[in-house]
């Protein structure tokens, strides 16, 4: 139904658009001269008849269920968890409802279904005369021979400014409730024990709101939601990868942008390309089932105890992920070093890699710096490859054939399965992913000054 | 004449360059003499470029362009596989139409030619050469308080001295010069005019320019380039006064399309 009147307003909306054109043409008549050409008039029209009833339309179907929620249970203020009362009057209305079906349910669903009823009708009506209100409205301006390209340009220009504040809406949304919920962990946790504690294990923590929490099973949980593990296994991990990846990747994007033949380019930069198209979840079970057990194999025959989930293979695997973010973007970087650079080097008698260590590499090093932070924010938000590969005990250590943890991978395995909302368990995830923002984002302020500091210098 | 008793520095013969299958070059035959300057004019497209890098053979960093025939610097052929550039280009600097300073500081712009040549084994060697081949470039005063700044940081006029400090740097025995003051004002290029006729005593010099007033200031002996062949080489004087050549005539008086 609702997916029918959203068609009908975007066939008005078209059919507008020929209308107002139409009629724009009409008034050129004698000396008058449009505005605009006709085609605006058109949009103008089109856009006049179809944002409003969207608008409307859009609004309506977000707020709808909603407000005949409240309503209905206003009507049933002596009622015991009300939201499951409310789901078996909607089941029942729905007619799949298999329990034991009171008198309330009954009274409930025949409201739900006369509000309901209303509501959809109300929503038809009000969307009908929104476009009507606004064609004819747009319609006497086009008659006026209004200027119809500033007047289209300035409802684009709202419509672009919506887009970016929704975007920024989001975030901040994103933000606040990150916020709100690390807030109540840390009224149950201190702060302290949380970022310094050196032991995680919070399925220690019971499964049920945290109001409720003994001051004995408070004493009990303080020494569980220590992160430091967790910082120190995500850190690990991260730097494995970028053994890893820095130097492969870097000089895969030199030989690609100073020795490579035009024919090598174009067919290894997409081959290259490729392995950052593989899903993360590929490359977890090879990490866990081939590289994993190969590492355990060799340790054995070296007489090593290693773990076949250990942060060895997770990084070793997580930085071959990696390495095409460095190698195109650093090939991409180098490209873009002006030829005269490299010439001028060249004209005094330097090699070609004299040139590249002397040159084009100190010239390309902002960029060069940037996209290596790019990857270690990439390294530092990858689980797929984590839970798979590394395992899931929060040793803390820096043993690379242990198995250690990260965060992310942490943040997976609290909020899999039930949970209670309440639970500090599951306000930890949100403790953990704030800090992982405000981690991340220290990383990027600090990418972005390094950056403009070498800038200044060789601009 | 003077000409006369000059002593041949460049010498090219029969020199054709081709980029992939178009030519670029045709037949030049050119004599550069030793301590002066010689200036190429022509058209845009005409291959005053194409010849000066084959001087240094800075055509070898292209990969489509071939170069053909002979060019003996000192009686000996550079266009030889077993020349070896790196020495070849220690001999020959050059300086580019965009001023091109590394992005280091002032001082490791001037140093980096000697060290990739090996010219200081000490830090007060290395400082005398830098500061010496910034006193040639004229530049010294303006910068020696400032070593360590960015070379980019300096104006275009002072970077184009830079680089030619950094040419200098090598002692080389020519310096080539790709339209050096296209980039700056007229009160910058007056300095580097001045400092060419200061140069031409110990170097000699080659110039492409765009600029007759130019060639006729600082140049004692001119080629005129068209479609890739010399059109005429003489004289400055007899080239801007008396010209042989109807076509020179034409370009010099810019009735030339
Ligand atoms: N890298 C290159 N690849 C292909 N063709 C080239 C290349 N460089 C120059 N050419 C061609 O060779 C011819 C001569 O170019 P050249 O740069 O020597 O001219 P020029 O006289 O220096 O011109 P200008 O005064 O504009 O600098 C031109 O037709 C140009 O298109
Ligand atoms: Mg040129």
């Amino acid at each position: 139904m609702n997916l029918l009147l959203l068609a009908i307003i975007l066939a008005f909306s078209l059919s507008s658009y020929f209308f107002g054109r139409s009629e724009a043409r009409k008034l050129v008549t004698g000396n008058i001269k449009l505005n605009a050409l006709p085609a605006y008039y058109g949009y103008f029209l089109a856009l006049w008849c179809g944002l409003p009833a969207l608008i409307i339309f859009g609004g309506w179907s977000l707020f709808e269920s909603t407000i005949i929620k409240t309503l209905i249970l206003s009507d049933f203020s002596n009622i015991q968890s009300r939201d499951l009362f409310y789901e078996r009057t909607l089941s029942f209305f729905n007619g799949n409802f298999s329990g034991e079906i009171t008198n309330e349910i009954k009274v409930a669903s025949e409201r739900y279904a006369y509000l309901n009823n209303l509501a959809h009708n109300s929503k038809i009506a009000l969307v009908a005369s929104a476009i009507i209100a606004s064609v004819v409205f747009a319609y006497k301006k086009i008659k006026n021979n209004n200027k119809a390209r500033d007047d289209v340009e300035k409802i684009l220009k709202i419509l672009l400014f919506t887009s970016s504040l929704v975007a920024i809406l989001t975030t901040l949304g994103i933000i606040a409730s990150l916020l709100f919920e690390s807030i109540k962990f840390f009224s149950t946790i201190n702060i302290i024990d949380f970022l310094f504690g050196t032991s995680w294990s919070p399925q220690r923590a019971f499964v049920r709101d945290a109001s409720t929490i003994t001051p004995e099973e408070f004493l009990e949980l303080k020494d569980a939601f220590g992160s430091v593990p967790l910082f120190a296994g995500t850190a690990f991990i991260a730097l494995i990868a970028m053994c890893v990846a820095v130097p492969i990747g870097l000089f895969a994007g030199i030989y690609l942008a100073e020795y490579a033949s035009t024919s090598v380019r174009k067919y290894s930069k997409p081959i290259i390309e490729i392995l950052a198209g593989i899903p993360t979840v590929v490359y977890g079970f090879f990490a866990a089932l081939t590289v994993g057990p190969f590492f355990r194999s060799l340790g054995e025959s070296l007489g090593l105890t290693v773990s076949s989930e250990s942060a060895l293979a997770a990084g070793l695997i997580m930085g071959i992920m990696i390495i095409p973010y460095i190698s195109s973007l650093s090939d991409d970087i180098i490209n873009s070093v002006p030829q005269s650079l490299r010439e001028g080097s060249y004209a005094i008698g330097a090699t070609k890699s004299e040139t590249i260590k002397k040159v084009v590499i100190p010239a390309a090093l902002p960029g060069i710096i940037g996209s290596i932070l790019l990857a270690v924010s990439r390294a530092i938000g990858e689980t797929m490859i984590v839970v798979m590969a590394a395992g899931l005990a929060a040793n803390l250590t820096i043993n690379p054939l242990e198995s250690t943890t990260t965060i992310t991978t942490q943040i997976v395995m609290i909020l899999v399965g039930d949970q209670e909302f309440d639970s500090p368990k599951t306000q930890a995830a949100f403790a953990l992913g704030l800090t992982l923002f405000i981690a991340t984002l220290f990383l990027n302020y600090i990418a972005l000054r390094v950056v403009k500091k070498y800038r200044e210098k060789y601009d | 004449m003077e000409l006369e008793n000059k002593k041949i520095k460049i010498q090219a013969k029969n020199l054709n360059v081709y980029y992939g299958a178009k030519q670029a070059l045709f037949n030049i035959n050119l004599e550069i003499n030793q301590k002066e300057v010689t200036a190429l004019i022509g058209p845009s497209g005409c291959g005053k470029s194409t010849f000066i890098r084959c001087i240094n053979r800075m055509n070898d960093v292209i990969d489509i362009c071939k170069v053909d025939g002979s060019i003996e610097i000192d009686g000996s052929e550079i266009n030889d596989k077993k020349v070896d550039v790196v020495m070849l280009r220690e001999k020959i600097g050059m300086v580019f139409q965009k001023p091109n300073p590394f992005p280091k500081s002032i001082y490791d712009n001037i140093a980096y030619g000697p060290i990739i040549h090996g010219l200081a084994e000490e830090k007060n060697q290395m400082d005398n050469i830098v500061e010496t081949s910034l006193k040639k470039a004229a530049l010294w005063d303006e910068v020696k308080d400032r070593l360590d700044e960015p070379g980019t940081s300096l104006s275009g006029g002072q970077q184009q001295r830079l680089c030619i400090a950094r040419a200098l740097s090598v002692s080389p025995e020519v310096i080539l010069m790709d339209e050096p003051c296209s980039a700056l004002d007229p009160i910058a290029t007056a300095k580097i005019e001045e400092l060419i006729d200061e140069l031409k005593k110990s170097y000699t010099i080659v110039i492409v320019t765009h600029s007759m007033a130019q060639a006729v200031r600082v140049s004692q002996k001119t080629g005129f380039f068209h479609m890739g062949k010399i059109i005429e080489v003489d004289s400055t004087d007899k080239i801007f006064k008396n010209p042989s050549n109807k076509m020179t005539q034409d370009y010099i008086t810019g009735r030339f399309g």
